[in-house]
């Protein structure tokens, strides 16, 4: 009986580990993957046409600058759109809701974030994009902005359930304690609660940037994939293009094997680069307060 | 579409070798007339793929293997008498027909279909007519407003399909390099790519600084055409399927069959049926333009 029992843990502990495991796995084989196909692009275009200008794969112009830019546009205007949002209605929820509403906007800013992107990208199209050319009165409505203030509603409710459910983890007392020492509601949501819940509305922003670089439908649908080099302010009212938009794209029809191919590949790893820099900060900064707080605690 | 191709492939394949008493039986008594083999244009495969899906439907006996690869692949394999019939999006070059005399194969040409492109604005834009060169100017950049062709003040917003597309290749060559193989004109740098014909119309439906280009079969009636000119002060021709068989119409090509000397037994058939009106229109659902005069060649 007893020796059943250690065997039944053992596997059991054993298949926890394996998945544990085979998360690890899995990034190590896509990297692995990545690197294959990606770096014989250093081969066969040089560095210097690598980093050009000039994007147009079917006369052998392989410069990503321009697809690298208009990621970085789109996905910062996301986030300024996403994190303000998200967090601050993620506090709404959990600090200053009454319990009926929070109910009510809980499920729907998950139902929100359940909305398949293409949906997005139609109603980008046919309302957001006209909308933004009319009132903005710029050439086109089909521009990093419009992918910008969709990302950021697709990101919005990955920021706000995370950013909640850390804010709900704070304890009753952090916020008791504040509000006798006579703090208002503001000051305790401020100066108490959101550093309290630090780590996890960090989590949130890191999250919400995430799912806003990955996407690829909606920005390939609204932004106008023009491969302009997207340095300037303005840039933010003109059409760019993307890398995963570019992937997208063009993976379909490329000859496996060309140096297209291989280039495209060399985007993916460039994205995979960014999206692990931006978790390998976050969670620096996560850490580092980790450690700030047992060092006053102790 | 190389999807498409893969899965006919196998699916051809599995037709093939899993019906071994019909098809073997046919093949017994009637050797190369039950099975056609069709390779080239990948412009034409689709249409293609669409015409040998519907005669095997009517006709079991029948087998038609359809590949893509492009035109060259297509003659290639035609005069290493490989292929019963060639797809072609351009005629036989000069080369080809030596390389032809060389291996005893008597090309025949069947015009089967023409493709034509449409450029279209926003029916709220009082432009109606331009040259090809001035369309070529208006998509390599040199031209940027609306008034430099007659029309009101508006900066022009270039719509274009991918550079995987087809169409976005034969409008590159044909239109902004006029037709000249030395002419290095590249697409101006804020041409939005559209990945979609429907991306293109919904565009330029709602904007009225937009031009773009589609397939004429694809353009919705709600939106203007452009009577083009194939040189300053010749005739502005509006593109429909009279003007595109006259040949007046600028932005058009024929598309061709060919066969090692004039078509017999099964091929014949195929050929004629291709060319009757339950095939054609086929032709015109795909978006392409019936070709009107049957089979031109003696």
């Amino acid at each position: 009986m007893e020796k059943s029992l250690t065997w039944r843990e053992f596997i059991i502990t054993r298949l926890i580990q394996t998945s544990g495991y085979s998360a690890i796995l899995f990034v190590a084989l896509i990297f692995f993957f990545l690197l294959r196909e990606g770096l014989p692009a250093l081969g066969e275009a040089k560095l210097s046409e690598l980093f050009n200008i000039r994007w147009y794969p079917i006369e052998n112009y392989f410069g990503i600058l321009p697809l690298l830019t208009g990621s970085l546009i789109v996905t910062i205007g996301a986030g300024l759109i996403a994190v303000p949002f998200g967090i601050g209605t993620a506090v709404y929820i959990s600090e200053i809701a009454p319990r009926w509403m929070r109910e009510i906007l809980k499920p729907l800013v998950e139902l929100l974030g359940g909305l398949p992107s293409v949906v997005l990208g139609f109603l980008g199209i046919l309302v957001l994009s006209p909308f933004i050319r009319v009132f903005l009165d710029l050439p086109t409505g089909l521009t990093a902005l419009t992918g910008s203030i969709l990302l950021g509603g697709i990101a919005v409710p990955t920021v706000v359930s995370v950013a909640e459910d850390a804010l709900d983890a704070v304890p009753r007392a952090y916020r008791e304690g504040a509000w006798a020492l006579g703090a208002t509601r503001w000051q305790t949501i401020w100066r108490v609660t959101l550093p309290a819940a630090k780590s996890g509305v960090l989590t949130a922003i890191m999250l919400g940037v995430g799912r806003a670089i990955g996407e690829t439908m909606t920005v390939m649908m609204v932004t106008g994939n023009a491969p302009v080099l997207a340095i300037k302010l303005g840039s933010l009212f003109s059409p760019v293009r993307t890398m995963t938009a570019t992937i997208a794209a063009e993976m379909g029809e490329v000859a496996s094997g060309s140096t297209h191919y291989h280039v495209l590949f060399f985007i993916g790893m460039v994205l995979f680069l960014i999206s692990l820099g931006v978790n390998i900060a976050a969670s620096s900064v996560v850490f580092r307060a980790k450690k700030r707080a047992e060092r006053i605690l102790s | 579409m190389k999807h498409a191709i893969a899965i006919f492939l196998i699916f051809s394949f599995i037709i093939t070798s899993c019906g071994p008493t019909s098809s073997a039986a046919v093949t017994a008594s009637d050797s190369q007339a039950a099975y056609i083999e069709n390779k080239g244009s990948d412009t034409i495969v689709n249409l293609a793929l669409a015409w040998a899906e519907k005669y095997q439907s009517d006709h079991p006996d029948i087998r038609i293997s359809v590949t893509g690869g492009g035109s060259g692949t297509g003659i290639a394999s035609l005069l290493n008498k490989t292929v019963d019939i060639a797809n072609a999006s351009r005629k036989i070059k000069a080369e080809e027909l030596d390389q032809a005399k060389a291996n005893g194969v008597d090309p025949v040409e069947h015009i089967i279909a023409r493709d034509a492109i449409a450029v279209i604005v926003n029916p709220e834009n009082p432009v109606n007519e331009l040259t090809l060169q001035q369309i070529s100017d208006i998509y390599s950049g040199k031209l940027t407003n609306w008034s430099e062709v007659g029309g009101e003040d508006r900066p022009i917003v270039r719509l274009s399909r991918e550079t995987n597309s087809g169409t976005h290749v034969y409008f590159l060559e044909t239109v902004l390099r006029l037709g000249s193989k030395e002419d290095k004109t590249l697409f101006s740098m804020d041409t939005l790519l559209l990945p979609s014909s429907e991306g293109i119309i919904a565009e330029v439906r709602q904007n009225p600084n937009a031009i773009g280009y589609d397939g004429l079969g694809y353009v919705p009636k709600d939106l203007k055409m452009i009577a083009i000119a194939k040189e300053t002060g010749g005739a502005y021709v509006l593109p429909s399927i009279a003007t595109v068989n006259d040949k007046t119409y600028a932005i058009a090509r024929d598309l061709y069959m060919y066969t090692n000397g004039e078509p017999t037994g099964a091929v014949k058939d195929y050929l004629d049926w291709i060319l009757s009106p339950e095939a054609q229109q086929i032709v015109a659902d795909l978006g392409f333009v019936p070709a009107l005069n049957p089979n031109p060649s003696p």
